[in-house]
């Protein structure tokens, strides 16, 4: 059992730090939920990737650098510690990349993970339907089949990155005769801005934004932009959410850099006597380091060729939860000077993010089901 | 990297879990909360036999270590399999002695603990009044001062009367003054502070596994018991309760393998915080979950239920290893 890292890992951590010193903007990017920040951080996409730092661990052919996943974790961590902006290209990096990567061709590969690495074209995600959510398998929204491929209608909700992206991906309903709901379903990406698309921004909690519905009346996709088999769009998009929950989403390096940032704003400003507060720094601290090696042997079992399956639920839960519980530290440890949304530190701003995290990628709810009947085996029931 | 047991370490705990399994710790348990020590001092020999107790001790004095990452493994089967007795204290004085390097003391105490697996109990300066087992222990080591040039260890000639912990088979004893004084000085103090470092990783392990232990028998149990012509396993209510349980002791788990190899006062906290807190937790959940038949003393489950609450506190409050997490947490290093 070891922590350490190799030679090379420490080479590449050292190539990163430079780099991420070097270009790392000195002053926090506008909010990416707004049109400015949405902009400046798309730019910031295509400052990565001229260097190739924005896919490390793709191929090179598509951008990457072909790292393992030891070193994307060292890169995640660089990346957090630089205190670099936010990825407004995650949703195309983390959902629809590796959905390609497994279920793609090449020629769809070819065609868009360049552009998607880039920033060029911004991806959003297209899954859940107004009577659709946990439900997912549920969703109405249809694709019916015209010469060369296939037209899209319905309406897709909670969109996130919607109001401003180019692109988006989703499972639509294809065969509405099929024996059970998630079987006739089909994976589609589509242009946000062709003809019969709308998009209608929502207003996230502190009013910006961060998502939005699309309206879709026969909004037309060529058969080149079908992943996989038709009808197979279910099996598809799960592997595809499991990326999302799984290692990729949220990085160790996010977290230690937050709580460092946690515990500096404490020895700044706490009350040494308030030991309830400190008790809360202290796990953060704890958590942080819990989710790091957590995740080190997550990875030391991948790299063995595990595949990361329903234990990537028990991950998704942790940090959904941490991240909040962090941020209300913070803002307790601030005080009323923390209350205006781009008070301190963004601290504030953090904080709404993270109300978001156990409803989004499958609710926690959902992911305490599969964990109580995947991982401990107990039985189904009614949900 | 790689943060995972090695085969030879997973063959190692999958022995000690057979041995364990086939020995009836629960009834070794039992018979040592009323005082007769017998079955439970036959299952330390056994124990010893396996190994445990020499992965503390060095070469030089017949064992094989020092091994932590080995240790923190067996703590956790320890825990799992409700063995009772001084383990930590044993592991730690152990430690203890070993640091100490003094030739004579060592011969004279380690040997029988790296291989005959004979109890020690210790007492070191702000860990409360009491000694744990100290009536089944061939030697109780204690430590009076901390202070480089006030310390000293002596095997101490008695102890007050037992008192039963909430936990009967935790067994509480004032440690007696007097006896053999057997070290002085700055080397005891740095000696009892390696050692409080181990006794704290091994609770760790130790809770750990009494939290993993609760968390199996109660999934058994709700997936048997009905009601409303149902397994009470399939409700959300509790399912969800079960699945936060897993959650804090599988964050819990990596702390604890991560401190072992590091040793760092702030990692070896973080874990006793951890893995404390979740096998109290998994504790509160098993007991809601067994409903009544829970809150007996009959029913061994309560073997691990009452441990997990001293276990949390021993060796480190969670008050105390917070703090030391951020004494421990500079800016380099979350």
């Amino acid at each position: 059992m070891d922590l350490t890292h190799t030679a090379d890992e420490d080479a590449f951590r050292a190539e990163a730090r430079a780099w991420l010193r070097a270009h790392v903007p000195g002053v926090p990017l506008p909010s990416l939920e707004t049109r400015e920040g949405f902009a400046e951080h798309r730019r910031w996409e295509a400052r990565l990737a001229a260097d190739r730092w924005s896919v490390v661990s793709w191929p090179e052919r598509y951008g990457g650098r072909g790292a393992d996943i030891f070193r994307w974790l060292v890169f995640e961590e660089e990346y957090y510690a630089a205190g670099a902006p936010g990825r407004v290209s995650q949703n195309g990096i983390h959902l629809l990349a590796p959905t390609l990567f497994d279920h793609g061709t090449e020629e769809q590969r070819a065609r868009i993970l360049p552009p998607m690495a880039s920033g060029e074209v911004v991806w959003a995600q297209a899954w859940s339907e107004p009577e659709a959510g946990s439900d997912l398998a549920s969703l109405r929204s249809r694709a019916v089949r015209t010469a060369g491929g296939w037209l899209l209608s319905g309406q897709k909700t909670w969109s996130s990155r919607a109001a401003f992206a180019d692109r988006a991906f989703g499972i639509f309903r294809t065969d509405p005769d099929a024996d059970r709901p998630h079987r006739g379903l089909t994976y589609l990406m589509f242009d946000l801005r062709a003809p019969g698309v709308t998009v209608r921004p929502i207003r996230r909690l502190d009013g910006k934004p961060a998502f939005a519905e699309l309206f879709l009346d026969e909004v037309f996709v060529p058969d080149e932009d079908v992943i996989g088999e038709p009808g197979q769009g279910w099996r598809i998009a799960m592997s595809t959410t499991g990326n999302e929950r799984g290692l990729m989403l949220r990085s160790p390096g996010r977290y230690l850099a937050a709580a460092r940032r946690l515990v500096e704003l404490w020895r700044a400003r706490a009350d040494p006597s308030d030991t309830a507060l400190r008790d809360r720094v202290a796990d953060a601290v704890i958590g942080a380091r819990a989710y790091r090696l957590f995740t080190c042997a997550a990875a030391s079992r991948f790299a063995a060729g595990s595949e990361i399956g329903a234990e990537s639920s028990l991950n998704k839960v942790f940090w959904s939860e941490y991240d909040i519980a962090l941020h209300e530290t913070a803002l307790d440890l601030i005080g009323p000077e923390g209350e205006p949304a781009d008070g301190p530190g963004e601290w504030a701003e953090g904080f709404v993010f993270a109300l978001a995290g156990p409803i989004y990628a499958g609710t926690n709810e959902i992911q305490r089901d599969i964990i109580a009947e995947r991982l401990l085996g107990l039985p189904k029931g009614r949900r | 990297m790689r943060f995972l047991p090695t085969d030879e370490q997973l063959a190692f705990v999958r022995s000690l879990d057979a041995l364990l399994a086939a020995a009836d710790a629960p009834a070794a348990a039992r018979a040592w909360a009323g005082g007769d020590h017998a079955p439970g001092r036959e299952l330390w020999s056994r124990i010893a036999g396996a190994g445990v107790f020499a992965l503390a001790v060095p070469e030089a004095y017949e064992g094989v270590g020092p091994l932590p990452v080995e240790l923190a493994l067996a703590f956790v089967e320890l825990g799992r399999h409700a063995v009772p007795g001084p383990l930590v204290e044993t592991v730690a004085g152990a430690v203890l002695v070993a640091a100490l390097d003094e030739p004579v003391l060592g011969k004279r105490l380690l040997p029988g603990v790296a291989s005959g697996g004979l109890p020690v109990s210790l007492h070191v300066p702000g860990a409360g009044p009491y000694a744990l087992d100290a009536d089944a222990a061939d030697h109780l080591l204690v430590v009076d001062d901390d202070r480089d040039e006030g310390a000293v260890l002596r095997l101490a000639a008695g102890h007050g009367p037992v008192r039963a912990s909430g936990d009967p088979v935790r067994r509480l004893a004032v440690p007696g003054a007097g006896g053999e004084v057997v070290a002085a000085g700055p080397a005891v103090a740095a000696a009892a502070r390696r050692a409080a470092c181990w006794a704290r990783l091994a609770t760790a392990a130790q809770a750990l596994g009494v939290g993993l232990a609760l968390l199996a028998r109660t999934v058994e149990y709700v997936g048997q018991r009905t009601q409303f012509g149902a397994p009470i396993g399939s409700f959300q209510a509790v399912k969800h309760r079960l699945a936060d349980t897993l959650i804090a002791l599988e964050f819990a788990r990596p702390l604890v393998h991560g401190a072992a190899l590091t040793l760092a006062a702030a990692d070896v906290a973080a874990a006793k915080t951890a893995a404390g807190e979740a096998a109290y937790a998994a504790a509160r959940t098993a007991l809601q979950l067994h409903g009544a038949v829970g809150y007996t003393d009959e029913l061994d489950l309560s073997l691990w239920l009452r441990k997990a609450r001293p276990l949390r506190d021993a060796w480190g409050t969670p008050a105390q290893c917070r703090a030391a997490v951020l004494e421990g947490s500079s800016a380099a290093d979350a």
